[in-house]
């Protein structure tokens, strides 16, 4: 009896590497009728199901006459600027009345909003990067275990158009390209987790062996750099370490995953160019991807802009793209908005409801995919006409494993924005006690999302 | 030189006497001897660890493997700093999802180096049986490999591991080939591979001093003539000491200037000063441009630098007289956008008709349609980019809190983009920057958001003048001459290409050397392979500013060019 439960406990992933014994063996595995438990709360090995982090991105902020709801709390109404959204209403939280503030910052035009709302700090300057983004923060915290810590993707065809960062000099490269983004998930080096056999690739332990030499080598090689560049190879040195985790994982079967199911490869890319409707297909070609990616625990933190901070996006037929719109047309006397500006916002918002759509469209346990997931959804200004910074929009969606509510209009009362931020990381399990810096500085959770 | 001709002893470059005759030839032209001349004793530049780019990496591998070798893959961008990418490859840090890029090529590019249809000629040696390692063939192989990868001599310790790796590997795989494919995965993705790494020496003729030592000097030389690492020629110039010597060093830079693999260095260099990345994400209103199409993107670039590399290279010119220049080549795509030119398939020689305004580089799509916005012109977008591109000029960022009710409803108030942009003068927040701006993109007005010659706007004729610095001029034709005689257009040049060939400089190491490239260039008729030669050639170019950081870790690596700290 002893023995017995003494072997209950094993993960399947230990008792696979044990029968592997360093070996090739092919392992033919029944597919499981449950992988859950039995009220659909975890998964088969007992573990919970997971909770996954996102970030969202929309540049240029809003209408605040047409996009900011008169109800707070349950229940909103959705303004014209937002009426796309009224599919996702009771999946996502709208926050209006924050602030980002700069304190003695210059306010960088379309750069020191998003920074502050991704890092909690003010850039002093257009080549300052502070910190590193929330989603580095929090992948550190839960994303060790998953094939890639982090995933990142943008709609607008520029894989420069990304809000995640290492550091100053290490952008976390957005990949552009639904097709190059399919083979980097689901390409040769997929291990589909509900496969009924699983043999390990003998090259991948070929591979660690030769990479622990290149580790070695680079102990050497960061001796005789100078103290800047030594952190630039300690950097390199963690990255092959990542590398070195997936060869690990690649050895490994992996648990099946009731909610993963096999992706079809797109035809095809969408056609170039970042006219509104290209960038709508792009954004959900890459969605979709993304979405299965986190179903099948490929990643648990993922991030996707559907425009730049000083978005380009250009509306067929109109000479001015989106952000020059912002500054040059005129507020119309009659509605009291600038209306192409507006439309721009709202093709915006309906991919944002479609972003979230996809989530809720994956069941997993008793729910969907979106009630284990909090996604954290930001612009660079309030009204971008005049590159404010008050009043300043953000959402999220999903109910990260029943810890949030969702549903809710809040109002900031003009604290800082870096409060929902900082909500989420306390909803995701990180022991931190503060984000942000100056004014930025929050020790305060947006109780009103809390479950 | 491929690889393949590593091993037979092959030599496609131009001899080293017809470099050096090359060298006579180009400077009898300019009034001197092939003398040498290091400019300022006291120079010295910084010791960067370089992230390979894209680029280099690709050439570099072509180098060795030959063109057959096919990669597709994206590697994250570098930041500009200093006005060009080149200089952000100091700085770049490697994440993971970037290693895993590095990892997925290197494996891409071992795959097909192994495969039965290029390891006979790729791989110099046949195991004595495919199906275990091999260690004397292993060693032949990833030896040579290894040190053109990795532009030096593998060190005996790191080669023992690596040819131990490829039999470990062959006898767990039972494919001697498949064994070769990890070690050779394993160079590529080492820190020897993907960081250019200065490493320094000190310099017997400046006691105290640094220098590159003679393999860091040999990949700085190359990756900033041929973007690319060294050949097998340069590397065993570093490895006699050659460069050490000013003959030596000129015997090597006079090659590679005379080299077929120079263009691929000029057109880097341009490419990355003229911010040519941004057209991977340019893009036009087709229903307002419907003559612009993705082949009109792709070949507006290619005109751009065939144009140059012809003017500067092959014929010698005056770097001055790119902006005057009728002389151009033209594509069927781009003829579309010449009203009433036609051009046969591929690339033509083209000189612009004496009548038209079409003259020189900022006359070219490449400018034209870079610098506005999808669906119109923009004077300030291309004011701006004259002044930053290629006076190194910095326009500041709007302010923030800018009134922009001047501007509303353009389209109602304002018939042309003068009309409109005289509104930026009149508003004191914007006139500032406008004012160095616009009258330049004014100039340029003739021609629309997509390149194409125009004379109207909205039914408003165009007027086209402008100033420059307070030089008037009443057409784009003007603005080129005026942009050719501007003192800070070959001082600019100079600026860039010094900082882009040492992987960044700062304003104390300009300070001394910058004048005196200005005034070589200018002896040297603004020939841009002679400024090239001279920046090769200065002592600033190999010695280093400061010491090793760490000198408790000097040690002598046999073979490794000498002391590395």
């Amino acid at each position: 009896m002893k023995n017995l439960r003494k072997l209950e406990s094993l993960g399947r992933r230990r008792v696979l590497r044990g029968m592997l014994n360093g070996g090739i063996v092919t392992v033919g595995l029944p597919l499981l009728n449950c992988f859950l438990n039995d009220n659909g709360t975890a998964l088969a090995s007992g573990a919970p199901l997971p909770v996954r982090f996102g970030t969202w991105f929309w540049g240029l902020g809003m209408n605040s006459k047409i996009f900011v709801p008169n109800k707070l709390g349950a229940g909103y109404d959705l303004p014209e600027e937002i009426a796309a959204l009224a599919r996702v209403r009771d999946d996502i939280n709208l926050f209006t009345n924050f602030n980002a503030f700069r304190d003695s910052s210059p306010n960088i035009c379309h750069y020191t909003g998003w920074v502050i709302m991704r890092t909690g700090q003010a850039p002093t300057g257009s080549e300052d990067r502070p910190g590193e983004t929330i989603d580095v923060t929090i992948a550190r915290a839960i994303g060790r275990t998953s094939r890639f810590p982090t995933l990142t993707a943008t709609a607008t065809g520029d894989m420069r158009t990304s809000f995640s960062y290492l550091n100053a000099n290490s952008p976390n490269s957005a990949e552009p390209s639904p097709l190059n983004f399919y083979s980097q998930i689901f390409g040769a080096d997929y291990q589909d987790p509900n496969a009924e056999s699983f043999t390990p690739n003998p090259r991948v332990m070929a591979r660690k062996s030769v990479l622990s030499g290149v580790l070695d080598r680079t102990r050497e090689v960061t001796k005789i750099v100078g103290s800047e560049d030594r952190a630039r190879l300690d950097q390199y040195f963690t990255a092959l370490r990542d590398l070195e985790r997936q060869f690990d994982q690649q050895l490994t079967k992996p648990e099946p995953i009731a909610a993963c199911h096999a992706v079809t490869a797109p035809a095809q890319d969408p056609k170039n160019g970042i006219d509104s409707d290209a960038v709508a297909i792009r954004h959900k070609m890459l969605t979709d991807l993304m979405v299965m990616a986190v179903a099948c625990d490929q990643t648990r933190v993922f991030n996707m802009a559907y425009s730049a901070s000083s978005a380009t996006t250009i509306k067929a037929g109109y000479e001015k793209p989106h952000h020059t719109t912002t500054h040059e047309e005129g507020v119309d006397s009659k509605l009291g908005y600038q209306p192409t500006a507006s439309w721009f916002t709202r093709r915006a918002m309906e991919s944002w409801a479609t972003f979230v759509e996809a989530f809720r469209n994956v069941k997993e346990g008793d729910g969907t995919l979106l009630d284990n997931v909090l996604i954290y959804a930001t612009t660079d200004h309030a009204w971008a006409r005049v590159h404010s910074l008050e009043g300043i929009p953000l959402f999220t969606a999903g109910r990260a494993g029943g810890r949030v509510k969702s549903g809710l209009h809040i109002d900031g009362k003009g604290t800082t924005a870096v409060r929902v931020g900082y909500t989420g990381m306390k909803v995701l399990g990180l022991d931190v006690n503060s984000w942000g810096t100056k004014s930025n500085n929050t020790t305060s959770e947006v109780s009103e999302m809390l479950a | 030189m491929p690889f393949s001709a590593v091993f037979s002893g092959r030599h496609p470059e131009r001899s080293s006497v017809t470099a050096r005759l090359c060298c006579v030839i180009a400077f009898a032209l300019a009034g001197q001897g092939c003398s040498v001349d290091s400019g300022p004793q006291n120079a010295t530049s910084t010791a960067h660890a370089r992230l390979i780019s894209q680029k280099q990496y690709f050439n570099t591998v072509e180098y060795v493997f030959g063109p057959d070798i096919t990669l597709s893959t994206q590697f994250a961008p570098f930041r500009r700093v200093d006005g060009l990418l080149a200089n952000g490859g100091s700085t770049a840090g490697i994440t993971v999802g970037q290693m895993r890029e590095f990892q997925r090529t290197a494996g891409a590019l071992a795959e097909q180096v192994v495969s039965p249809e290029h390891r006979n000629f790729l791989i110099p040696c046949k195991p004595a049986r495919e199906d275990a390692a091999d260690e004397a063939c292993a060693t032949q192989f990833l030896s040579v490999v290894g040190r053109l990868l990795q532009r030096r001599p593998l060190d005996p310790k790191v080669q023992a591991a690596t040819v131990a790796e490829a039999g470990a590997a062959a006898d767990r795989l039972k494919d001697f080939y498949a064994g070769l494919a990890v070690a050779l995965e394993g160079l590529l993705i080492s820190p020897d591979m993907l960081f250019i790494i200065d490493q320094t020496e000190p310099d017997p003729k400046r006691p105290g001093q640094q220098r590159l030592d003679a393999y860091s000097l040999a990949s700085r030389l190359s990756f900033f003539l041929w973007d690319a690492a060294p050949d097998d020629e340069l590397l065993q110039a570093a490895q006699r000491g050659d460069l050490y010597t000013s003959k030596g060093r000129a015997r090597a830079v006079d090659r590679m200037l005379a080299s077929p693999r120079l263009e691929a260095g000029v057109r880097a260099f341009f490419d990355d000063m003229l911010a040519f990345d941004e057209f991977a994400v340019l893009t036009k209103d087709p229903g307002i441009y419907p003559a612009f199409s993705g082949e009109t993107l792709l070949d507006a670039r290619e005109q751009t630098l065939l144009t140059i590399y012809d003017h500067v290279v092959v014929k010698k010119g005056d770097y001055r007289d790119l902006f005057t220049s009728r002389e151009t080549f033209i594509s069927p795509a781009l003829a579309l956008l010449y009203d009433g030119v036609s051009a046969p398939p591929g690339w033509s020689r083209f000189e612009v008709p004496a009548d038209s305004p079409r003259v020189g580089l900022l006359t070219q799509v490449s400018f034209l349609a870079g610098h506005s916005h999808p669906g119109r012109s923009s004077p300030t977008l291309r004011g701006k980019a004259l002044r930053e591109l290629l006076l190194c000029q910095i326009v500041p960022r709007p302010p923030p809190n800018v009134d922009f009710s001047q501007l509303e409803n353009p389209d109602a108030h304002y018939p042309t983009q003068r009309d409109r942009v005289a509104a930026h003068l009149a508003a004191p927040s914007c006139a500032g920057c406008h004012r160095i701006t616009d009258p330049i993109g004014l100039a340029l007005e003739n021609f629309d958001g997509a390149g194409r010659y125009r004379t109207q706007e909205g039914g408003t004729p165009i007027d086209a003048s402008g100033n420059l610095d307070g030089k008037p001029f009443t057409d784009a034709v003007g603005l080129g001459q005026a942009l050719r005689d501007n003192p800070g257009l070959p001082a600019c040049l100079v600026k860039r290409m010094y900082s882009y060939s040492v992987g960044g400089s700062d304003i104390k190491e300009e300070k001394i050397v910058l004048p005196y490239f200005r005034e070589r260039f200018e002896a040297d008729g603004y020939r841009v392979p002679e400024l090239m030669r001279t920046i090769a050639m200065s002592t600033a170019f190999s010695s280093i500013a400061e010491p090793a950081a760490t000198p408790a870790q000097t040690q002598v690596v046999a073979d490794r060019g000498g002391t590395r700290k």
